[in-house]
Parts: C-alpha cells; sequence; structure tokens
C-alpha cells in the first residue's frame, strides 16, 4: 500500500505505525508521531493499522525559536 | 517564577540559525541562560548533533508549536512535543498572519484551553492585548508572552507603553516579552519596566560573534532587571540642577 509519510508517498509493506518505524529505519524511541493530524503515543503505535492513502508525520527534536 | 520553577537568569534562549552547533553551545554557556527553547520537526541533517547538545546542555527545555496557524496543529504538536521531551512546559504559537508572525489571538486561546485541560504547562506568545491575556489565564496559562515586535525582525519594544499598562494589569503574572528584540538595550528597556524575562534568539544566532552577544544580553538582562528592582527615578520635562544652589558664589 502507499501511504504519505513527511510529506513523500512511500509504498510499504507495514500493517501497523510501529511496522512502518521499523522499516523505514526510524529510532522508535527518539521521534514523535502523527496520524492524518492526529497524535500518536509510543503505547499506541503497535495498535494503530494503517491504510491506503493515510498521512504519517514523524517528527524528531530540532532546533527552535 | 514559572509553573513553581524558580530561575537564576531571565534570559531564555532559542536554538535555531546558529553558525553551527558548537557556536550554539558556546552561545547558551555564555547567555547564563537556563532554558532553551526548542521544536519538532522531520528528520534533518544537522539532527543528531543538535540531540547531542540537547543532552549536554544542563538546560530546562521549552517545546515550541512554532510554523502551526490553527490551533489543531499546534494542539498536535504539544502532544508530540510532551511525548519527546519529556515535559508538560509548551511555548503555544498559533501564527495567524505570514508577513507579520502574529499571533492569532482566538486560536490561540482555544488552543491553550485544550492543552491546559490536559496538564500542559503552557507559555503562550501573545501580542500586549490586555483581554487576550486575561482569556488566556481564565484558560489555565500562568505565564504571558507579549511580543516585543514582530519575530526575527529586530525592531525591539513597538509598543512600550502597551507593555507598561500590561505589566500594571498583571501584576503577579511572569510576563516574558518573545520575540522582536534586536539590541541587548532593547532587552534591558523591558527589564526595566518590569517584566520579568526575555525570549530571544535571532539576535543572538545571526551575531558577528553569537557567544559574545549572547554574554552581552546575559548582562543587559540582568542590570535592566536591577535597575528596576532599584527603583528608577521619576522622569521630568524640566531641567532640575544637581548641583545644590545653596552656597554658590557670587562671582558676577
Amino acid at each position: 500500500m502507499r501511504i504519505d509519510l513527511n510529506g513523500e508517498i512511500v509504498r510499504t509493506q507495514a500493517r501497523t505505525l510501529a511496522d512502518l518505524l521499523t522499516e523505514q529505519g526510524f529510532d522508535a524511541p527518539c521521534v514523535a508521531t502523527a496520524l492524518n493530524g492526529d497524535f500518536i503515543a509510543r503505547s499506541m503505535r503497535d495498535a494503530t493499522r494503517l491504510d491506503e492513502g493515510m498521512k504519517v508525520e514523524v517528527l524528531s527534536p530540532m532546533q527552535g525559536g | 517564577m514559572f509553573y513553581g520553577v524558580d530561575l537564576t537568569s531571565r534570559l531564555m534562549l532559542g536554538t535555531a540559525q546558529y553558525p553551527s552547533p558548537a557556536v550554539l553551545l558556546e552561545a547558551i554557556e555564555a547567555s547564563g541562560a537556563e532554558i532553551i527553547t526548542v521544536s519538532l520537526r522531520r528528520e534533518g541533517v544537522a539532527g543528531a548533533a543538535f540531540r547531542n547538545i540537547l543532552s549536554e546542555s544542563r538546560c530546562r527545555l521549552l517545546p515550541n508549536t512554532a510554523g502551526c496557524h490553527t490551533a489543531r496543529e499546534a494542539v498536535t504538536t504539544a502532544r508530540m512535543a510532551r511525548e519527546v521531551f519529556g515535559t508538560s512546559w509548551i511555548k503555544l504559537e498559533v501564527i495567524g498572519h505570514a508577513d507579520t508572525l502574529q499571533p492569532d489571538p482566538f486560536a490561540l486561546v482555544e488552543a491553550a484551553r485544550v492543552l491546559c485541560a490536559e496538564g500542559f504547562e503552557v507559555f503562550p506568545y501573545t501580542t500586549e492585548d490586555l483581554i487576550v491575556g486575561e482569556k488566556l489565564l481564565e484558560a489555565g496559562c500562568r505565564v504571558l508572552m507579549p511580543w516585543g515586535a514582530p519575530i526575527g525582525s529586530g525592531q525591539g519594544l513597538r509598543n512600550p507603553e502597551g507593555l507598561r499598562t500590561m505589566r500594571a494589569h498583571f501584576s503577579g503574572i511572569p510576563l516574558v516579552v518573545d520575540a522582536g528584540i534586536g539590541a541587548p538595550s532593547q532587552a534591558a528597556q523591558a527589564m526595566e519596566m518590569g517584566l520579568d524575562a526575555i525570549l530571544l534568539n535571532t539576535a543572538v544566532a545571526k551575531a558577528v560573534d553569537p557567544a559574545a552577544m549572547a554574554r552581552a544580553f546575559g548582562r543587559a538582562i540582568q542590570a535592566g532587571r536591577e535597575a528596576f528592582e532599584a527603583g528608577l527615578m521619576p522622569r521630568r520635562d524640566m531641567a532640575c540642577a544637581s548641583t545644590p544652589v545653596f552656597g554658590l558664589a557670587e562671582l558676577a
């Protein structure tokens, strides 16, 4: 299936958000996730299923003012 | 001073736009700041080096919701930041206008209500409007952060009288001037007026020598605070001789 990951269309075999992070090589404990604009807590990633066309944001600590 | 946390330094420093991570670290140390602001972004090139700085620095982190234009975006960003940074503190920005980066006060109050109810300790980036300030306090905010001037503009205090009124109206509420400060003298001016702290970024990051500028700001803010505590003399329209007239020789 294809999803939108951080603004790019990505083909994935992952069924859950947790699987997607592993598949795409993210350092899961160091990132925060959102699905279709809603925050998904770390503890909910295993139970969060992905569907075609979903919008996933995976964010990391960065510089800010 | 802020949500039960007492601090020595009244300078809060942003971490963006520095020439290198090493310069950022020097600037943080030279400034004496105990709070630094951070953000959440898609992974970029300098991400790993920046996270090393966060682990080395002893500063308390204040994550922001910079770049959010709706209450919903800001609320989602705040929830993500709380998990990643492990703090309930959030610098709440909801931008209303692309050119001025002026806060959208309606969306700001709406987001503040949601976040305060969820246990966040919200630092709202707002204007000097008293009614917006009151609504933010009603929502549960215990700090207000009025702008000095548009973000990154370096104009200083565009509306000092408005800030003075705000200080008088919200006695006992910590007020932080956030954004628009370009020079240490402008920061000192705000501190002399009795505002509690200054949050700045660009003025240090874009200085020729960021660490030296960070030190200058730290000192100016401390001097301004000391002047406020010492009590400034009243301003007069006319001259008033400081040397006594009594005992003046008659030489004419």
